[in-house]
Formats: structure tokens, C-alpha cells, sequence
């Protein structure tokens, strides 16, 4: 019975006015994923306030959006292709509100990107490629709209193309395709137009049904950050349950596990589950529950690892990240923020602002909107990997207070020598803690 | 893994965020499929254990179906339940049909008790599984959080919310200047005072709802399946305000049919809740008072 078992995010982006809105409104109509009822309503509310319909008040769902003619979040819309069910997240264009775009950018796993062919490649073109490389969305296609109202002309669509197709390049974005389009007119968004014979590519339905899903890490190393450690024994459950979600890899009853930054060590007890039949392995993607043989006193923040793997993950307390900055305070030296990674909280601070990413460049502070590159200081080191080696722990948040306030993905962790230095000075201090205690009299004074 | 398997996962993460997050922590049950299917998430999430009270805002217009299915489902799962009601809305017939239009008593009825019963301000009766008993309060301790079951494919407003949204000290909700919410990495710091919604269900569909119902056989109220008479219940709520809709559907295979191909495939959810249509954007006025 469950046919559409597959389901992938993707976001749509695109300067302001450049007719995202109209397109994913198309998307649902012309693939029939419309409750009755929704087109009902908006076009009863069109007639009610004498407005002509448009696609684009489909979702223009809240009201005071409609008073200002604009998309302010966003919102997730549903449609179901013959291949696979999308969630389909229409990114507002506003430049105020692109920590909007970016939360639901974040969620994607390709993207939507719309391009107007009246007015051509935008300054939030540029800089919405630019953030979908900071998110790590590889999967991109370009609608170049509106080609309805320049008579298909084949040579704007190439001259577009080539241009978004050089800036996206030096982004690193990859796997980019470009689709002639007219959303208000439908044309090469399900079906091919025949406006269009110069074309030869897919419909931009199409193009998203030839992504790929997740990715699935099943088959690398395993590891699952610790998210809490639950033990109900005023419910007489004595089980001491290491709980979290898998990133990676699977792990099963009897495997030797180390936790870093701890680097404590332990077997796998059992794998826990409730109203489940009971099972002795979990796998990538799984919120599991083990008990171990060993009873670990562990605070969550821990990434679990198998001890025989030499998972790619190291404890840093210093690292290079790409990063955007969306607090309201700009992000500055000598100033304490919260990062958090994986389930890690630690206090950071900012090392140094190496490459500016975008326009403005200054190398003082980062100010909202503002991307670059740049190196961190962590209070204590946590466990992590680069962005590229697993996205779950190679990305990350900072808070300012209590406002959330940047998002970056991780490059590398930075080796400092100061650092070991310092683990080494506590190593040495503990020795001679010992040395004191067990042969005191060495030390007489 | 399959579309339910990951949803089930993400959710699960979520309630054990959020339970890891806020020392006072409620989950609201509305007796309805999706919080039921959230109580479920959270048995998953903590391996047999709900470690936090459920919230019922009770009406007295409920469907007096609901009232027995949930006493029985608390008593038979060991859950501490708290029912929260504005009594003085009720004995003042401060109500619909009888003094009030539909979105008033809504107000009357749902936001200002389960307003006050998240503060700690309000009157509460309190089921303890241990002994079984109800006892009866005048106030408790305020909640800082609660887990909603809402989804996004529900209505407009609701697709915009954040994972872990926040309302100021009035319970209001300002759906323009929300915070951005990266990956599965919430901010779960808040001022002290603030209170906040987490919603653990946004991702999944109605359709999703009954595919997990019918995959963990959840025990859900009978009401929502045809019986004998040819309607059943697509969605609750207060009597006066809700209709049946007519199906034949007797079993959450049979909806599953139903929303796939059946006569349900295009039509919304909440077509059968009068308060949804009373002019635009009501159900997000009341959501920006603190509705759910």
C-alpha cells in the first residue's frame, strides 16, 4: 500500500519577485497534490477582496503575509511526484529574512534555485548559490522563469546559464542543471513545452526526481553522539540507557566502544527498544538506546565510536569553519559564545576572520548576513569531524545569549600546539599527584 | 530505512531534546490520533517510560467517547494526566451556541484554561497511576515547555512554526521574527520566563499518522472508524463544532485506502471544523493567543 515510501526536502529560492511562489504553486496544481479544499479557499478569497488568482496566494497561507504581498517563512508545502513524496520548502527572497531561507534551506537535500530572465542573474542569486554551498546542498537546479514574456528566446536562457554557471563553479557547487521555464504559464515544469524545441533536457520535475536521497552511511564508521543518559528507577527500571541518534555506520551486542572526548571505554550490552522485537544491532539514522557491560558515568555532549574502526572523529577545541552570521550583534573577537555540535555544548570565541565570503569585505566582526571563513577557539576540546567527512558532526550553531545567531559547517579541526602543551602540563600535574600520594616519602619535605 | 522509520527517528530525537532541555515539561494530549501518536513517540523515546505529565484541555463539549478513551488509555499506559478546564466559562454559559460565537467559546474554552494551566494559575483535577486516584488543584508549578502534536500539512499558519518556538509571557506568538533553526541543532536556550511549544510532528501527514497507527497498532478511538451507521470522525473536537464525515472506513488500513485513492484524496483534513472557516486567517489569530 505505501507506494511514495521515499521523501526528500528540497528548497526553493530565488531573488525576490523572481516567481518562486508561482512556481510552487504550479508544482502542487499540476501534480494534482492540492487538497480541494486549499484551492477553494484562495480562490474564494481572491473573488471575496476582487483579485485575480494566482498560484503564488496558495501559500501565502498567513494573513498578514497576504497584506504584503510577500512570503515572510517557510513554509512546508507537500507534493508527491510518481517517484517519490517532496516537502517542498519556498524560501522568502528578502534579504531580512534570510534566516528564514536558511532554516529551511538547512533541511534540504537539494534545491530549487529561480532565476527571472527579464532581469537576470540578482544579487540574491549570487548569494543564495553561495549559502547553498555553506549548507553543503550539492544538488542544485536553476529555473530560468518567465521566458513566457521574451518570446522562449534561447539565447537569454544560454546567456543566463553561462553566467550562473561561472559564479556557481567557483563556489564549488557542483551537479547544477539548468530548465527554460514559464511558471505561471506551466511550461517545462511537469510536461515539456513545445515553446521550447531548442531544449532538450528534462522538465524541472523531472530534473528533482533524477536527485539522489540521503545518502545513506550505513556502510562507515560508526558513530552516535550521546544525547542523555536515562535511567528510571522511580518507575523500577533499573537500565542504565546511553540514548542518541546514529550518524553513521551500525554497531551491535558485544562490540568493544570508546566515547571522545573521554575516551572511555566500554562493551555493548544490549540495544534497547520498547513495543519493537528485540533486536541485537542498530544502524545509521536510528534513535537507539544501548546498555553497556560497563556502567560509564558520561555526560551527553560524548560521541560514542567503535574502538576497532578509526573513525575519522577527533576531539579539537580549535577548528576552521565556513560560517553565516544572523545575529542581531555582530559576531566579534574577545566576546563568549555558546557552540553547539553534534549533542556537544561548549563556550567559543572567534580566532580569526581568514576569507570574507561575499561583498563588504571587513575583517573586524561579522555582521548579520555576513559569511566567511574563520577560525574558532573552544573552551575544551569536543568530538567532531569536517563537514565532509559526516554532515551531522561537521556542523554547527552559536548562540549569543539566548539569540540563535550563526550556523557553519566545519573544514578542518586546527592542531595548536599550545594546546597539547597544556594537556600535557595536566598529565604531568597528575603524575606528580600520584608519585606524591603513593610514595610520599620520596617527596618528604 | 523507510519514510516511517525516519520520521519516527527524527521525532524521537526531538522529544528527548526537548525532555533533556526544560526541567518543567508537559505534553499536551488532545485525546485526538496525532497526540496519540506522539504519547507513542515518547513510550519509544524512553523505552517504556512517558517521564513527563500529559495535558488535556477539557471542554466539557468534547465527545463523550473521547472522555472514556482516556481515562481507560491513562490507566492502562501508567500516565499522569492533568485536565485542565475554565470552569467559570462553562457554568456562566459563556459558550457556543449558547452566548458566544464559535471563536469566542474557543477562546473561552481552550486558550484561557490551557493558557492557565501551562502557568500554573489555573484549576486542575490530576490522575496518579500509582494509586489510581484523581486528586484537585488550585495552581502548580508553571510549565517552561510543551510538546504539541501539530503538523504542517494541517493549515497555513501551522507550516510556518519552528521545532522549538517560543511564546513571550502572554503565550503570544509573533510568526514574522521567529529565530532561524539549523539542521537538527535547536536552540533550546530561552530567557528565564519565556515559554516554549516543541513540535515533534511537523514533518508528518495525516497519511503518515494512520501508516504509523496501522504499523505500531496503536490503540485510537473508535470514533475515527465507521461504525455501522456510515460516518466516522476524520478529526475531533468539540461536539457542536465538529462533524462526521461519511466513510465506510472501519480500520486504519482502510483510511490508509481512503487518503490514497479513495475520496478523501483531495480533500483537507479540517474541512469538518467549523472554527476554521469563520473569515480569513482564524485559526491563526487564535494561534497567536496561544491556541495550538
Amino acid at each position: 500500500m505505501q507506494k511514495n515510501t521515499e521523501r526528500m526536502n528540497i528548497v526553493i529560492t530565488g531573488h525576490v519577485d523572481h516567481g518562486k511562489s508561482t512556481l510552487v504553486g504550479r508544482l502542487l496544481a499540476d501534480t494534482l497534490s492540492l487538497p480541494e479544499g486549499k484551492l477553494q479557499d484562495v480562490r474564494d478569497s481572491c473573488k471575496k477582496n476582487g483579485r485575480v488568482f494566482e498560484y503564488a496566494f496558495l501559500l501565502d497561507a498567513l494573513a498578514d503575509e497576504q497584506k504584503q504581498g510577500i512570503t515572510i517563512d517557510s513554509a512546508r508545502i507537500f507534493f508527491k511526484s510518481a517517484q517519490r513524496e517532496y516537502i517542498i520548502i519556498d524560501a522568502p527572497g528578502h534579504i531580512e529574512f534570510l534566516r528564514n531561507m536558511l532554516s529551511g534551506a538547512s533541511r534540504a537535500l537539494a534545491a530549487v534555485l529561480v532565476i527571472d530572465a527579464l532581469e537576470g542573474v540578482a544579487e540574491n542569486s549570487r548569494r543564495h548559490g553561495l549559502l547553498l554551498s555553506l549548507l553543503g546542498i550539492s544538488q542544485v537546479v536553476v529555473a530560468v522563469n518567465k521566458l513566457d514574456a521574451l518570446g522562449y528566446d534561447e539565447n537569454v536562457f544560454r546567456r543566463i546559464k553561462n553566467e550562473y554557471e561561472e559564479y556557481l563553479e567557483t563556489l564549488n557547487v557542483k551537479q547544477v542543471t539548468f530548465v527554460p521555464v514559464s511558471a505561471r504559464e506551466g511550461k517545462n515544469i511537469t510536461t515539456m513545452a513545445d515553446e521550447t524545441p531548442w531544449y532538450d533536457g528534462k522538465t524541472l520535475l523531472g530534473v528533482l526526481d533524477s536527485f539522489q536521497n540521503q545518502p545513506s552511511n550505513e556502510d562507515l564508521f560508526f558513530a552516535m553522539p550521546l544525547q542523555d543518559v536515562y535511567r528510571f528507577s522511580d518507575d523500577n527500571d533499573e537500565r542504565r540507557i546511553y540514548a542518541g541518534t546514529i550518524v553513521s555506520g551500525q554497531v551491535k551486542t558485544g562490540d568493544a566502544v570508546k566515547f571522545l572526548p573521554s575516551n572511555k571505554e566500554a562493551h555493548i550490552k544490549g540495544v534497547e527498544v520498547w513495543n519493537a522485537p528485540p533486536k541485537t544491532s542498530a544502524r545509521a539514522v536510528e534513535a537507539a538506546g544501548f546498555t553497556l557491560e560497563e556502567d560509564l558515568y558520561l555526560k551527553h555532549g560524548e560521541v560514542m565510536v567503535k574502538s576497532d574502526e578509526n573513525a575519522p572523529v577527533s576531539a579539537a577545541s580549535k577548528i576552521r569553519a565556513n560560517l553565516i552570521w544572523l545575529g542581531e550583534n555582530p559576531f566579534v573577537f574577545g566576546k563568549s559564545y555558546t557552540l553547539k555540535l553534534g549533542s556537544a555544548k561548549v563556550e567559543a570565541s572567534l580566532a580569526a576572520i581568514e576569507r570574507f565570503l561575499g561583498e563588504n569585505e571587513n575583517y573586524n566582526e561579522l555582521r548579520r548576513n555576513d559569511c566567511g571563513s574563520v577560525v574558532l577557539n573552544l573552551s575544551r576540546p569536543i568530538a567532531l569531524t569536517s563537514f565532509y567527512d559526516n554532515a551531522s558532526l561537521g556542523r554547527f550553531v552559536i548562540v549569543d545569549g539566548y539569540d540563535a545567531a550563526g550556523g557553519g559547517i566545519v573544514l578542518e579541526a586546527v592542531s595548536d600546539e599550545n594546546k597539547n602543551a597544556d594537556l600535557n602540563a595536566d598529565f604531568e600535574e597528575e603524575l606528580f599527584a600520584l608519585l606524591k600520594k603513593y610514595f610520599p616519602h620520596r617527596f618528604a619535605e | 530505512m523507510n519514510k516511517l522509520d525516519k520520521l519516527e527517528s527524527q521525532s524521537i530525537f526531538i522529544i528527548r531534546e526537548a525532555y533533556k532541555s526544560f526541567k518543567n515539561i508537559g505534553m499536551l494530549w488532545s485525546i485526538g490520533k496525532d497526540s496519540t501518536v506522539l504519547l507513542w513517540l515518547a513510550k519509544k523515546a524512553f523505552f517504556g517510560h512517558v517521564p513527563f505529565e500529559l495535558i488535556h484541555i477539557d471542554t466539557s463539549y468534547k465527545i463523550p467517547e473521547m472522555i472514556a478513551y482516556r481515562d481507560a488509555l491513562a490507566k492502562e499506559l501508567k500516565l499522569r494526566l492533568v485536565v485542565g478546564q475554565n470552569k467559570n466559562a462553562i457554568s456562566g454559559k459563556r459558550t457556543f451556541p449558547d452566548g458566544l460565537d464559535r471563536i469566542s467559546c474557543c477562546r473561552e474554552l481552550k486558550t484561557i484554561p490551557l493558557t492557565k494551566t501551562l502557568d500554573g494559575t489555573g484549576f486542575r483535577r490530576v490522575y496518579d497511576p500509582k494509586r489510581d486516584l484523581w486528586d484537585e488543584f488550585e495552581s502548580a508549578e508553571p510549565y517552561n515547555a510543551v510538546i504539541v502534536g501539530v503538523r504542517s500539512d494541517e493549515e497555513g499558519s501551522r507550516s510556518k512554526e519552528r521545532v522549538f518556538s517560543s511564546r513571550d509571557e502572554k503565550s503570544e506568538w509573533d510568526a514574522s521574527a521567529q529565530p532561524p533553526e539549523l539542521w537538527n541543532l535547536y536552540k533550546t536556550e530561552f530567557a528565564p520566563k519565556t515559554h516554549v511549544r516543541v513540535h515533534p510532528l511537523l514533518d508528518w501527514t495525516e497519511l503518515n499518522i494512520w501508516e504509523y497507527i496501522e504499523r505500531e497498532k496503536i490503540p485510537t478511538i473508535s470514533i475515527y472508524y465507521n461504525q455501522g451507521d456510515g460516518k466516522r470522525y476524520r478529526s475531533l473536537g468539540c461536539y457542536p463544532c465538529t462533524n462526521p464525515v461519511e466513510s465506510d472506513a472501519g480500520s486504519p488500513a482502510e483510511i490508509i485506502e481512503e487518503l490514497i485513492s479513495g475520496k478523501f484524496r483531495n480533500i483537507a483534513e479540517r474541512s469538518g471544523r467549523a472554527q476554521d472557516k469563520d473569515g480569513g486567517g482564524t485559526l491563526e489569530t487564535l494561534r497567536k493567543e496561544g491556541y495550538m
